[in-house]
């Protein structure tokens, strides 16, 4: 187990460390140039070129790749807007303030809204699929698995609105949706992200809901639920214990994949509901040019889905045990 | 002794004193492309301690029949009609709660592929322990040692630490062993073993054979023995079912339907197995055409499509009859008692060798 952790996360580097450098290349291939942004109009060339001098443009590519690399390890005080200890990504150019910093600021309102969004949508989508799957071609299952179908194949940006203008501005059942700190006051935050919750959780757990029950169905046909029919174990015994531990690795794969892409930034839900997160940031990042943050919040998601998916193939060894990490 | 009673018409009342009773027995699944006849009206008896060997191809309703008797078929697209008696109680209409109390503990099963058939997830221990939890209420402890005690009995070596292996770390041939002790943990009456060796090497096929025998000697259970190898067959059974397209063919005790067979489609089983002591240029004779769809089965008689003898029956009979079969020893076949005595002496034996 140590070791398979060791590997993954070696692997896991060596990644980040891809990633990074081809983002560095395709900003430099941008046709934008970061410091005409802050020049701001009436911008003359000395100007412009002073601004590169502080942004450290006017160095070779590769020698500012050393120097971010260099901060990220040992931190740096080179920055005229103050030390910045590491893990340092920088300062801003847009909004002078640290990366690391903003996306600490940034991260618990992400934290909170996959968190309590996955909580929703794996109790959701996992019951009624089961039930679905128990009640196989009766009229439950028919309009379970119908219902589904019609949910996933709506937008948050069109259920989001929908909860907003209903419950929130017409009958005022709930509060408009904002991050508030957890630590301060936790029924503002309950209250605050109940609905981003539920729309979230609507459009995932509809896709769960039609995958735990596809998977338990075709687990139900293998051969060794049989024999567990066939020693005269009963009906529930035999679908919680021999189907559903089956049809557990699918739903791992993939929860693994959502969980790890929703904690890089709900990039539509942060901007249905206007909540400050990850997903904002970033799509900020690319809008400004704002290359420190661009890669700060780009390593940070990948981190994250890399992080998933390392869980997931250590849960495989749990539910499997021919599955053996070495 | 096997009692096959005719195919159609009123079946005969159960015999008091059998102790499996398969009385006129259709089962029908509903498919996409229309309903499978899959067993078409069947009936047979089976003794305490008797084994019972079904032959026949892929198909031929085997497998579907001994599902049925536990009640493993998926009611939602199956259809079973007639009846089936196990010590007098009916199973086609019983309750599941009251098959769950047979499964495992009167009548049990062994299927072919032991390592799809035992669950990857959880040890051989546990999963032969479970039946016997549920079906005595043993605790777990009880029900540990248990599981240990059977698969020392089925030879498996050092099975105390063995019960803590997951399947996959069996070998074949101990998957197999395992899969029978789990079947018998309950001591069971009726042992149902779907082809249990076809997927073994044949020494470990030998050594599983002979621990069958010896352990239905020390626990008295009947076996239905599902194969579609003649010579497995041969050593295992006391009496013979063949099935053809749903429906017994011929039966009668081992000896009777391996030395003098009447029916044409058990003559061609026989053709088509090879023989050691049999002249190597000689080419096996495979019965000629596919097993019928069971969707649109064949009329008159199943087999006729692909039977060399209908000529000699004369007229359109085995198209337009489906010929009955006779209790005791007998074959459905129109072929007249000394046409398949003479056919079986002169045309069929010499081949044989």
């Amino acid at each position: 187990m140590l070791r398979f952790l060791a590997r993954r996360s070696l692997g896991a580097l060596v990644i980040l460390f891809l990633l990074s450098v081809v983002t560095f290349l395709l900003f430099f291939g941008m046709p934008r140039d970061p410091a005409l942004l802050m020049c701001g109009k009436g911008c003359t060339p000395a100007n412009l070129e002073n601004i590169h001098h502080v942004l450290g443009l006017d160095k070779s590519i590769p020698e500012q790749y050393a120097i971010f690399l260099h901060n990220i390890v040992l931190g740096s005080n080179d920055f005229t807007q103050g030390p910045c200890p590491a893990p340092c990504f920088g300062y801003s150019y847009h909004t002078n303030e640290q990366v690391w910093g903003t996306l600490m600021d940034r991260l618990p309102t992400t934290l909170s809204l996959t968190l309590g969004g996955a909580v929703c949508f794996l109790i959701i989508g996992l019951s009624t699929g089961l039930i679905a799957a128990w009640k196989r071609g009766t009229l439950i299952d028919k309009s379970f698995t119908a219902g589904a179908m019609v949910i996933s194949s709506m937008q948050i940006y069109f259920l989001g609105p929908l909860a907003l203008a209903v419950l929130v501005y017409q009958t005022h059942i709930f509060d408009k949706p904002a991050y508030n700190d957890f630590t301060a006051d936790p029924v503002t935050w309950f209250t605050g992200l109940i609905i981003p919750w539920v729309v979230l959780s609507t459009i995932f757990a509809s896709q769960y809901t039609r995958m735990a029950r596809s998977s338990m169905i075709e687990q139900l046909q293998e051969e060794h639920v049989r024999t567990a029919r066939a020693k005269g174990m009963s009906r529930r015994y035999v679908f919680f214990r021999y189907a559903w531990r089956g049809s557990l690795i699918p739903i791992v794969t993939i929860f693994g994949i959502d969980l790890g892409s929703l904690l890089g930034g709900a990039i539509i839900t942060e901007y249905t509901f206007g909540l400050p997160g990850l997903g904002r940031l970033a799509v900020e990042s690319v809008f400004f040019s704002d290359l420190p943050l661009l890669l700060g919040v780009m390593l940070f998601s990948a981190t994250m889905i890399l992080l998933c998916n390392i869980v997931v193939d250590a849960a495989y060894a749990f539910i499997d045990p021919r599955v053996r990490l070495a | 002794m096997t009692t096959v009673t005719k195919e159609a018409g009123a079946p005969v009342p159960a015999d008091a004193g059998a102790f499996l009773s398969v009385r006129d027995l259709h089962v029908s699944f509903r498919t996409e492309d229309g309903v499978v006849k899959a067993v078409d009206g069947l009936s047979f008896d089976l003794e305490r301690g008797r084994t019972l060997g079904i032959v026949g191809e892929s198909g031929s309703g085997k497998s579907v029949t001994n599902l049925t008797i536990l009640g493993l078929h998926n009611p939602q697209f199956t259809t079973v009609e007639g009846e089936i008696l196990l010590e007098g109680q009916e199973l086609t209409t019983a309750r599941e709660s009251e098959l769950e109390k047979v499964r495992g503990n009167k009548a049990a099963m062994i299927f072919q592929d032991a390592l799809a058939s035992l669950s990857p997830y959880y040890t051989v221990g546990r999963q032969i322990a479970e039946p016997f939890m549920k079906h005595t209420g043993a605790s777990k402890r009880a029900a540990w040692a248990r599981a240990v005690e059977m698969l020392g009995k089925v030879g498996i070596p050092n099975p105390k630490e063995r019960a803590k292996d997951y399947p996959h770390q069996f070998s074949g041939g101990m998957r197999q062993r395992a899969m029978i002790a789990m079947a018998l943990i309950c001591d069971p009456d009726l042992l149902i073993a779907d082809e249990p060796t076809t997927a073994l090497d044949v020494t470990v096929q030998a050594q599983i054979l002979d621990l069958l025998k010896s352990l239905q000697q020390e626990f008295g259970s009947a076996i239905v023995f599902i194969t579609h190898d003649l010579g497995v067959i041969a050593d295992m059974a006391d009496d013979i079912m063949v099935m053809y397209a749903g429906g017994a063919v011929e039966r009668g005790t081992t000896n009777e339907v391996l030395r003098s067979p009447q029916h044409p489609y058990t003559w061609g089983l026989l053709n088509s197995m090879p023989r050691l002591d049999s002249d190597l240029a000689a080419p096996l004779a495979p019965i000629p055409g596919a097993p019928p769809s069971l969707l649109t089965p064949p009329s008159g008689c199943r087999f006729h499509p692909r039977c060399t003898f209908q000529d000699r029956v004369g007229g359109t009979r085995c198209i337009t009859e489906r010929p009955l079969l006779a209790p005791d020893r007998a074959s459905a076949c129109h072929l007249t008692a000394d046409q398949k005595h003479t056919i079986f002496v002169e045309e069929i034996k010499p081949r044989l060798g």
